[in-house]
């Protein structure tokens, strides 16, 4: 069977420049449903931008993404979202004066979520608090009802997590989401992740903290200078020379 | 028991205190007529107008993000609908009132759509021109009744009716509008506000409902611009006059941002103070900005904010 | 032919009235409202100090642009400044000045609203006379706005491109954060801007107001002169500022010449609407015209 028929998400040759920069450069990879790819490589290598050119944010230079084998490039943001792919942000913003709860307000009215709960199932006050207390907002200690703005960092990126997963979506695109965390904070969020995995979401984790990511992840992609220098089992991806070059450099020549 | 937002009623005593400066305001509204001569149940009515207004900006301001300059193009744009629909239609004001309010937001919405796109100050500065180009058109294209203006327009059936309505029209707006802030769709605009990118990465077309949101600022000041035209039975470019944008800036900003309670208040005080400056001619327009001004400078929290906090800490006042 | 050359005399004018107001957004990004209110308020100080001071013209000029300035510089230490970050209050701010100035102004007497008969405020063209360029009569006023209109352009590209604090003004313009890394004081460097564009709204009004009175009205028609320029050209662009500034001064005065003079403001409002439908920032903006990317 043909494998790229199956992919759930691809992206063909697809570049982005800014001004003088090449930030991205003729990348290609695919998505299979239900699986963890992990996004590595230097400071500066065109990851983030990947993320935004697939979830609509930047406009490609030339070419494609597809979904579920139809074309989404070029389609605004929101209708990227409502076809089910969704991301986290890497300098991340909850909508600070609102109550925890509240922020999945906003995806939990989307025409994505409006269509498969088929009208409104239950109230979406609850609904929100559920979904917060199913990734750690315990509702004994209010923490659900706190202002967004006066959350730790830990439960912020969880509420990240949590807006995508309102939407129901097929894939979530998670941008440094291990970043700032501790040791504990990420042990945590691990299972969470693995068991979203479970219920048949893909998801792509843009990470530095390696160790980590490598526990969680199917198959992984290294970038550098916008574009894809490898692509594999975590164990045979750092293997190759390119990969430690572009992190670690060349020897000095003697 | 007091937390901030939440409340368990627990007794008689803390219904009072949470429904007696709700219950002061309306009662202190609507006993105004009563109380006050012809001259000031007119000037009464006027109030009621900028009060919409400010209700409108105060939305949009601090509910979504958007800065309107132009409240007078709603008012112009709900007068003239209504009176022209009045003159050549021979419609009742009570129907065309609610006809104008309606179509006139309508007009607005659309005329403001393209600039909804984009960041907020383009809003700010179409929504300032936007009357003024009212102005040259009407009198360019000279229709309308051009520089003249229209009267003979029907009036509203009598005084009391005059400021009944436009009291409950007042009322009605500001719990309904503050209902609509904590609702889902409120809530959306407030995310719009505090993060747009994340709003559209959670599927929500921000451009709609921003235009919604206008929509209802628009409607709520195009009822007052229809109401104005067939309070005094005439329609003419002062519908447009600039009084209509900067008056209810200046009340907004005075009684408080976001307390959409304030900007009432701060109308029912301006107005009266812009009437004993009449004869002054344009000084009126001069103390409003300087008032507005000093607010924002020294006490930006607005007269709403601080006498709500004044009031949840009465226990603690102290004699000095 | 006389199109040409009244095309190019008005394009010049919206280019000077323009320049002042696309400096200070680029550098702050606030739009200073009160951008045509001191225009205004220059014209009336010049005449003031020429007429009922009994000043010499250009003491009067050079002391009126030193008092814009001042002015400038004083509306963002004491109010603008205090509501750096917050874009709803910057805007609300700057407005309510504008409307101070002019409506005080308006209450002074100046011939504004209808029905006001009284003197009206002129000032002196800098020389009477015309002269006849290619078969068409142009006062010396006309020429010399043309003059002072490029000699400005000129002056203000070696400015900001020789000195140090010009410098300042282009590094705080395009990334604000990063200048301000690189010892930039950005405060300071909006009150010069602030100063600047004061000046030169000022600049624009003594060269320009002798073409005819000085009116309250004025002070809003170069408001949404400036504000068109900025929104067909790109906001914070300065070849597009310049670019706009020609396209719509033929544009008005063709639509003079071929359907009367009043449609020109239709004509204003049309453009401007186009622009936002089909290319929202502008001609040559620079700057995205939705919010940041992340």
């Amino acid at each position: 069977m043909d494998r790229r028929a199956q992919a759930l998400l691809e992206v063909r040759d697809i570049s982005k420049a800014f001004g003088g920069v090449q930030a991205v450069n003729d990348v290609s990879f695919a998505l299979h449903k239900g699986k963890i790819v992990g996004v590595i490589g230097p400071n500066g290598s065109g990851k983030t931008t990947i993320v935004n050119l697939i979830t609509g944010f930047v406009r490609a230079d030339s070419g494609e993404v597809f979904f579920q084998g139809k074309r989404t490039t070029g389609l605004p943001p929101h209708k990227i979202a409502n076809i089910g792919i969704t991301r986290t942000f890497q300098n991340m913003r909850p909508y600070h004066s609102l109550a925890a709860y509240k922020n999945l307000i906003v995806p939990l009215n989307s025409p994505r979520v409006r269509k498969t709960a088929g009208g409104k199932l239950g109230d979406n006050n609850s609904v929100a608090i559920d979904i917060l207390e199913e990734i750690g907002f315990e509702r004994d200690a209010r923490v659900p009802y706190k202002t967004a703005g006066a959350l730790p960092l830990g439960y912020l990126k969880r509420l990240e997590l949590g807006r995508c997963i309102a939407l129901r979506p097929e894939i979530i695109i998670c941008d440094e989401i291990f970043s700032g965390l501790s040791m504990s904070e990420i042990t945590t969020m691990i299972p969470l992740l693995e068991k979203l995995q479970m219920e048949g979401v893909t998801i792509m984790m843009i990470e530095h903290r390696l160790r980590e990511l490598f526990r969680l992840v199917d198959s992984v992609i290294v970038m550098h200078f916008g574009r894809k220098i490898a692509e594999g089992l975590p164990e045979e991806v750092m293997r190759k020379d390119e990969v430690k070059r572009a992190y670690l450099g060349t020897e000095r020549k003697r | 028991m007091r937390t901030e937002g939440l409340y368990a009623l627990s007794s008689w005593s803390d219904m009072a205190y949470l429904l007696a400066p709700r219950v002061f305001l309306v009662f202190g509204l609507l006993i105004l007529p009563l109380v006050l001569d012809m001259y000031w149940q007119r000037v009464l009515c006027a109030a009621g107008i900028y009060a919409l207004l400010a209700i409108g900006f105060d939305f949009l301001a601090e509910y979504v993000g958007l800065v309107c300059l132009g409240g007078a193009l709603f008012v112009g744009t709900g007068g003239y609908i209504s009176g022209l629909l009045n003159v050549s239609l021979g419609l009742p004001p009570l129907l065309c009132i609610p006809i104008a309010a309606v179509s006139g937001a309508l007009i607005s919405t659309i005329v403001l759509i393209p600039c909804l796109r984009l960041r907020g100050i383009y809003f700010a500065i179409v929504s300032f021109m936007f009357p003024l180009f009212a102005v040259f058109i009407i009198i360019a294209l000279g229709v309308f009744g051009s520089t003249e203006g229209i009267s003979a327009l029907d009036l509203l059936p009598n005084r009391w009716f005059e400021q009944y309505i436009i009291l409950a029209l007042v009322l009605a707006s500001v719990f309904s509008v503050r209902r609509l802030v904590n609702e889902d769709f409120g809530i959306i605009l407030r995310g719009i506000k505090d993060n747009d990118q994340a709003v559209r990465s959670s599927g929500i077309n921000i451009t709609m409902y921003k235009v919604k949101a206008v929509f209802v600022a628009a409607l709520i000041g195009c009822l007052g611009g229809a109401y104005l035209s067939h309070l005094y039975g005439w329609l003419g470019l002062s519908l447009f006059a600039m009084d209509f944008s900067i008056l209810p800036i200046a009340a907004t900003v005075m009684g408080g941002m976001g307390t959409l309670v304030g900007p009432v208040i701060g109308a029912f005080i301006l107005t009266p103070m812009s009437e004993a400056l009449r004869g002054f001619g344009q000084l009126r327009v001069v103390v409003y900005c300087l008032i507005l001004i000093g607010f924002m400078v020294y006490k930006p929290e607005g007269l709403m904010n601080y006498l709500e906090r004044k009031y949840h800490q009465f226990e603690r006042w102290e004699k000095v | 032919m006389d199109i040409i050359i009244y095309g190019t005399v008005n394009s010049v004018i919206f280019a000077l009235i323009a320049v002042g107001f696309t400096l200070v957004y680029g550098v702050s990004r606030v739009p200073n409202f009160a951008h045509g209110s001191i225009y205004v308020l220059v014209g009336f100080l010049t005449w003031s100090f020429v007429n009922s001071f009994h000043m010499n013209y250009i003491p009067a000029i050079i002391l009126s642009l030193g008092i814009a300035a001042l002015i400038g510089l004083v509306i963002y230490r004491l109010i603008l400044i205090r509501m750096r970050g917050m874009p709803t209050s910057e805007i609300i701010a700057s407005f309510a000045v504008s409307l101070i100035i002019l409506e005080g102004l308006r209450m002074q007497g100046i011939a504004g609203f209808k029905g006001f008969i009284g003197p009206f405020y002129v000032l002196q063209p800098f020389k009477e006379g015309k002269i006849n360029i290619l078969g068409v009569f142009v006062d010396y006023q006309r020429l010399i706005i043309v003059g002072a209109g490029l000699a400005l352009v000129t002056l203000l590209w070696l400015f900001t491109h020789h000195t140090k604090t010009g410098l300042a003004l282009r590094a705080i313009a395009q990334d604000e954060q990063a200048a301000m890394m690189l010892g930039v004081n950005s405060d300071r460097t909006a009150t010069i801007a602030l100063a600047i564009g004061s000046a030169l709204a000022g600049l624009a009004a003594v060269i320009i107001l002798p073409l005819g009175n000085i009116t309250a009205e004025t002070g809003y028609r170069v408001l949404i002169y400036a504000l068109a320029v900025c929104i067909i050209g790109g906001l914070g662009s300065w070849a597009g500022a310049v670019l706009a500034s020609f396209l719509l001064g033929f544009a008005m005065k063709i639509s003079t010449a071929l359907f009367g003079a009043v449609w020109e403001s239709v004509v204003l409002v049309g453009m401007i609407i186009l622009i936002l439908l089909f290319r929202p920032s502008g001609l040559l903006g620079k700057q995205k015209e939705l919010e940041e990317r992340v």
